[in-house]
């Protein structure tokens, strides 16, 4: 009854607009239930429940073909002692950083130089996002007979520099096969990290830089005060969903090394399916997938700041 | 931005062109400086981004003798081209058969995903059910979770339903990669939405569905082409759980397939290998040069949201 008086002309403008959803309160709910629940099935199925389940194997001696019963942290005193797993996190943590920076600043670089006014702008910008469309494994193919020990382009092309004097074998020297798979990563991210900087770029008033050289700025100045604190919040998130792909990466290493030379470039990730699904302990590469999880929640945590301070910066309602 | 423009005035004259047509302080710049700090290194930069490509076809129409003889003949470059390799893995292999693999699975797992995450988004963003914000951030937390820690128990999962070596297993699980995004794709979209339009609709007695369909979802088809796009791309590169679920060949998606079919130790593999990887790539980026603009949206709206 009130919604009726409420909604007759002449009461006040707000009201009119608060009753109409007045009307839906009752039974909003419930019809958000059935909207929300084909996404929440899929999520809870296979995303939630999986996520405990890891865990949870991971206390278990879960082998493929046979269930397995609870065993406390034997898999993680194993691992522990485990110098292949240490091996692989100092490898994991190495691709991430070394990986995660150039992209950083390769990808700025080359945001801010297509920030710049020049001919085909929009045909050069669509070009360099081809690596990040092309399937990780289809291109990491390419990397590997640009690697290849015998017929590698790359040596190719410094022999007859005259810069070395024997092909250089890529993917079968330790360090050589950790710069590669690097590289091949870099490779693929950088535009992703250029495109949405540069995404972030155009949203910086010119106004800016032309009253700042108006000041006497230098180039540096006008970077350091104008474009990067006003790309701080963007370069937070990019940079965490960078760093937790990179960390999580699996299927580059895999189609390029398989994590070899002798465990040289093995990631968490890919020493996870070796142990858990071709050796078929289940509960062991679990353990090692779980053991992923805290790196994961802390550039989380990151992201999130990032956020805030974005809100901060922008006002809490403007979102 | 402009750099180095003002400060080295006095190492380089600047030369004001008046024919030049950039906007903003691009034309204090002098030409030879344009160059030197722009058009150079984004040709290097270009150039290596590309290369890999450029190396993936010409390696496949290249005679394999060509290919292993790089002193008499120059690697970059290919005399009298053939189209054996291509034609081998077309006629030869199963590979029309993994083609269409993963064009069926990553179009029905598209699909299930926008329908779940055009109804999800609509929820938090216009219902503003009790708790909206809440499911909203536990949605965007989902789109963190990475699938490498996911693929052991998700094995499991799968087994347990017998849905292990089938096609469906990954058409159910790949939504869990693409909802988290589309949905926050599509709540920035409906968000532009005025809610007058709703109001409007309401007041004559259209029910939440009708304003849905009839309303809401022409209006933001432009994010729905962005998810689409984005989520389809998503699921012709995702290799650990294809790689995990699947045995048998023939139900191999394009990815699997390349690393597990073909390596097989042959000295003249790589022609049909990069074959592979070019036809496999291919129909990826036709579909990116139609929709260049849908893709950079959805990709920097994820990111801004």
């Amino acid at each position: 009854m009130t919604t009726i008086q409420t909604s007759m002309p002449g009461v006040g403008k707000v009201i009119p607009k608060s009753s109409a959803w007045d009307r839906l309160r009752v039974n909003r709910n419930w019809l958000a239930l059935w909207f929300m629940l084909p996404a929440a099935a899929f999520l809870l199925l296979f995303l939630a429940y999986p996520l405990f389940l890891g865990v949870w194997m991971s206390f278990t001696d879960d082998r493929i073909g046979r269930g397995g019963v609870f065993v406390g942290l034997e898999n993680y005193e194993w691992l522990r002692d485990d110098s292949i797993f240490w091996l692989s996190v100092f490898n994991t943590l190495l691709y991430t950083l070394v990986a995660s920076a150039i992209k950083f600043a390769v990808g700025l670089y080359l945001a801010l130089l297509l920030n710049r006014h020049m001919p085909f702008k929009a045909l050069i910008r669509a070009a360099v996002l081809i690596p990040f469309i092309v399937p990780t494994v289809l291109s990491a193919i390419a990397f590997w007979w640009i690697y290849d020990s015998q017929f590698s382009i790359i040596s190719w092309s410094l022999i007859k520099m005259g810069l070395i004097d024997h092909n250089i074998n890529f993917l079968g020297d330790s360090n050589w096969a950790r710069a590669s798979v690097i590289f091949a990563n870099i490779w693929r991210g950088v535009p992703f990290v250029a495109i949405t900087l540069l995404a972030g770029l155009q949203t910086v008033s010119p106004s800016l830089y032309e009253a700042a050289t108006l000041d006497g700025a230098t180039s540096w100045q006008r970077f350091r005060f104008i474009t990067y604190p006003l790309l701080t919040p963007i370069i937070a998130v990019v940079m965490t969903f960078s760093v937790l792909f990179t960390f999580t990466d699996f299927q580059l290493i895999w189609a390029l090394t398989r994590g070899g030379p002798v465990n040289a470039t093995h990631l968490m990730a890919t020493l996870s399916y070796q142990r858990g699904i071709l050796s078929g302990r289940l509960g062991e590469g679990a353990a090692i997938a779980t053991a992923m999880i805290p790196f994961l929640l802390a550039a989380i945590a990151i992201s999130w700041f990032g956020m805030q301070r974005r809100k901060w910066q922008q006002g809490t309602d403007n979102d | 931005m402009t750099d180095h423009a003002v400060d080295h005035r006095t190492a380089v004259a600047p030369t004001v062109e008046k024919d030049d047509h950039s906007e903003g302080m691009a034309y204090l710049e002098s030409v030879p400086r344009r160059i030197v700090t722009l058009y150079i290194p984004l040709f290097i930069i270009v150039v290596i981004l590309l290369f890999p490509f450029y190396w993936m076809a010409l390696t496949s129409i290249k005679p394999d003798e060509q290919l292993i003889d790089m002193e008499r003949f120059n690697p970059f470059w290919v005399i009298k081209p053939t189209f054996k390799h291509i034609q081998k893995l077309l006629f030869e292999t199963n590979y029309p058969q993994w083609l269409w693999n993963t064009m069926y699975v990553a179009a029905a797992s598209t699909f299930l995903s926008i329908v779940a995450s055009v109804l999800a988004a609509y929820a938090i963003v216009r219902l503003r059910f009790r708790g909206a914000e809440t499911v909203g951030a536990l949605i965007f937390m989902a789109y963190l979770v990475p699938p490498s820690i996911l693929f052991i128990p998700l094995a499991s999962v799968i087994q347990a339903y017998g849905l292990f070596d089938s096609p469906l297993s990954l058409i159910l699980v790949y939504p869990t990669l693409l909802i988290p995004f589309s949905t926050w794709l599509l709540m920035g979209y409906f968000k532009t939405i005025p809610f007058e339009l709703e109001e409007c609709a309401l007041i004559d007695g259209a029910s939440r569905w009708q304003i849905l369909v009839k309303i809401v979802i022409p209006l933001a088809v432009p994010g729905l082409i962005s998810a689409f796009i984005f989520s389809f791309t998503l699921c012709w590169n995702e290799f650990i759980y294809a790689l995990t679920f699947l045995q048998s060949t023939q139900n191999k998606t394009v990815p699997v397939a390349i690393v597990n079919e073909f390596v097989d130790g042959d000295i003249y593999k790589w022609g049909s290998l990069m074959a592979g990887a070019l036809v496999g790539s291919l129909p990826l980026v036709i579909l990116y040069a139609f929709f260049v603009e849908h893709y950079v949206s959805a990709m920097t709206g994820a990111v801004k949201e």
